[in-house]
């Protein structure tokens, strides 16, 4: 074995090269990139009884291009796909924002800890992540419904009146199915997807960075935003994006713990496709709503280049 | 540095506050259902003592049963799927710096991360179809579900793999070369059993991935092919059920056992390498 020369082995790469790279690639156009170009294909297609009419067709010498954009304006002219779209980046946007606000300084003491104490608390945060998450926000309808544990608290402490007024709920005392449940499940479950990427961010940091801003006289606020928060923008980022893409197209928490109020346009793609069992339709909602989460995937995918290049 | 960061006994007060509550968060509804499942009462929320009358009634349930084989069946075969596309995957993209199509190649991992459900199911839902216009199969069933699992598993597995293969030593893998191993060889000699850890938990990750999942299973399941997600998600949307919670909570209760083995194995091997590693130094320096 040891006389195996050298270019040998080099020889025998290029054939390992290609199998390498050759098999998920070719695997991922098939099974991910030609299904949305179908997708597409099929959201400007008629319908010719249960199949699709061929969008090229050449009959009697004439090659006929059939593109049917009915769809599209039917759906940027309706009302109701219009606020369904917007509510459900509202949403989203809501949720994100909620996820920064409680899991930024949740990575934040975490990653201050003691550092024997770390790898428990986060081994804490990916346990959830491990057990089903559709029984945990099952498990949420029990706890904000009627006698639910978590309502009776919120009503014993009048935060149902705070949600009222702010309009988050409509009747007093009434917490499940409502823009307050939707968007407690979806926190609930995204959290994680924020606090992973922010935690290996922060717990990375350089702490001699925030010594030398206070020996230069700033207050521990002030070095905090002014050293700490830039420097965990990448992280930032990547949790904003793990958390805002998916919740835009969300659709087993709005179907568990939303109300009829709470359209979410996830929830209109399912409905089309299996009540109305228009697929035309359903593929034309999807189109639009892969417009909608363009910018956020297209940063998400730089970020996570960034960050991979970085590394090695 | 702990003095500088915390400060004050307050504000240490407060970051354990923070994080005390924060787990309460996580864990609350995971504890809720397992005391659920033991309550003697149509109301799940209202105590009226222990009873094991609803795992009696779980163990009856065939529809769910039958769900949860077939949910275990499809879990595994993506967990095993999902590895092996994944760690070549996460070998093209760490091994490989250039090729053509890699910005392409990176970002269809990357997608399916984020991607909404409800479109990648859809769309391969819409093409299977096409597929099976065409050419007369694959009827939709489990082995349409395990494909639709199999894409978000590979993804996953991906990045596991990926964050260890870029932590490795290149170096180790050149000198067995130089030692005259063949590309296979080293592989299978050098590289595996370094990252076997990370293709461990890429399995299990994916393996509860796939148990999991609602979306996708929906779009690409057939007649006679109910997992246990679509079992529990037909009757979570009409209220509470206790048999869910009885099933929600064998479900934990295997899941966590799995996962507290695995990492203490996992950490266990960790030790030893370490271990065996600072012998080697010590012996050859």
């Amino acid at each position: 074995m040891n006389a195996t020369p050298l270019p040998l082995a080099r020889r025998l790469l290029p054939g390992g090269r290609a199998a390498v790279i050759g098999l998920p690639y070719l695997w991922l156009l098939a099974f991910f990139l030609a299904p949305f170009l179908i997708v597409l294909k099929i959201s400007v297609s008629e319908m010719e009884n249960v199949s699709f009419k061929d969008l090229l067709t050449l009959q009697d010498g004439v090659l006929q291009l059939s593109l049917r954009f009915g769809n599209y304006l039917y759906v940027l002219q309706d009302e109701l796909y219009f606020a369904t779209y917007l509510a459900s980046v509202k949403y989203a946007a809501a949720t994100t924002l909620l996820c920064l606000a409680i899991g930024y300084p949740f990575a934040y003491f975490m990653a201050r800890a003691p550092k024997t104490l770390q790898p428990a608390l986060l081994m804490l945060v990916m346990l959830p992540f491990w057990t089903s998450f559709l029984l945990r926000v099952y498990a949420w309808k029990a706890l904000l419904g009627e006698q639910g544990w978590v309502a009776e608290l919120l009503i014993a402490l009048q935060v149902d009146d705070l949600l009222l007024a702010a309009g988050l709920i409509a009747t007093e005392g009434k917490l499940m199915n409502t823009p307050f449940s939707l968007v407690l499940g979806m926190v609930y479950t995204y959290l994680p997807f924020m606090i992973l990427p922010l935690y290996a961010n922060l717990s990375k940091m350089d702490l001699r960075l925030l010594e030398a801003a206070q020996d230069l006289g700033a207050t521990p606020a002030l070095a905090f935003w002014k050293v700490t928060v830039p420097l965990s923008k990448a992280g930032i980022i990547a949790g904003s994006m793990l958390v805002f893409i998916p919740c835009v197209g969300e659709f087993v928490i709005p179907e568990l713990l939303g109300g009829p109020q709470t359209l979410m346009i996830g929830r209109v793609l399912w409905d089309e496709f299996f009540s109305n069992n228009d697929w035309p339709m359903a593929a034309t909602v999807a189109v639009l709503m892969i417009l909608l989460i363009i910018v956020p995937l297209a940063l998400f995918n730089r970020y996570q280049a960034q960050a991979q290049e970085k590394r090695a | 540095m702990n003095r500088t960061v915390f400060g004050t006994g307050f504000a240490r007060r407060f970051g354990q506050g923070w994080l005390g509550a924060g787990y309460l968060f996580l864990y609350l509804p995971i504890v809720a259902l397992v005391i659920f499942s033991f309550n003697d009462s149509p109301i799940p929320t209202v105590w009226n003592g222990f009873t094991l009358k609803w795992y009696a009634v779980l163990a009856q349930d065939r529809e769910m049963l039958a769900g949860l084989w077939l949910s275990l069946q499809i879990a595994f075969m993506t967990a095993c799927g999902s590895v092996v596309l994944g760690t070549l995957a996460a070998f093209a993209l760490v091994k490989y710096r250039r090729f053509r199509g890699r910005t392409l190649f990176s970002g269809m991992v990357n997608a399916p991360l984020v991607m909404p459900e409800v479109i990648v199911g859809l769309s391969l839902l819409l093409m299977l179809v096409s597929v099976q216009r065409a050419l007369g199969f694959p009827e939709r069933g489990m082995m349409t579900i395990w494909l639709g699992h199999l894409l978000l598993g590979m993804a996953y597995a991906t990045v596991v793999v990926q964050a260890r293969l870029q932590d490795l030593n290149p170096q180790l893998e050149e000198a067995a070369m130089d030692l005259g191993a063949r590309p296979h060889q080293v592989f299978a000699l050098v590289t595996l059993p370094m990252i076997a850890q990370a293709l461990v938990s890429a399995w299990l990750l994916t393996f509860t991935i796939s148990l999991d999942d609602v979306v996708l299973s929906a779009f690409l399941s057939g007649p006679g092919s109910t997992t246990m997600p679509l079992v529990i998600f037909s009757r979570a949307r009409l209220g509470m059920n206790p048999s869910v919670n009885a099933m929600a909570t064998v479900v934990i209760v295997i899941v966590a056992t799995g996962v507290v083995a695995a990492s203490w194995l996992i950490a266990r091997a960790e030790r030893q390498r370490a271990l065996a590693m600072a012998e080697a130094q010590r012996a050859g320096g």
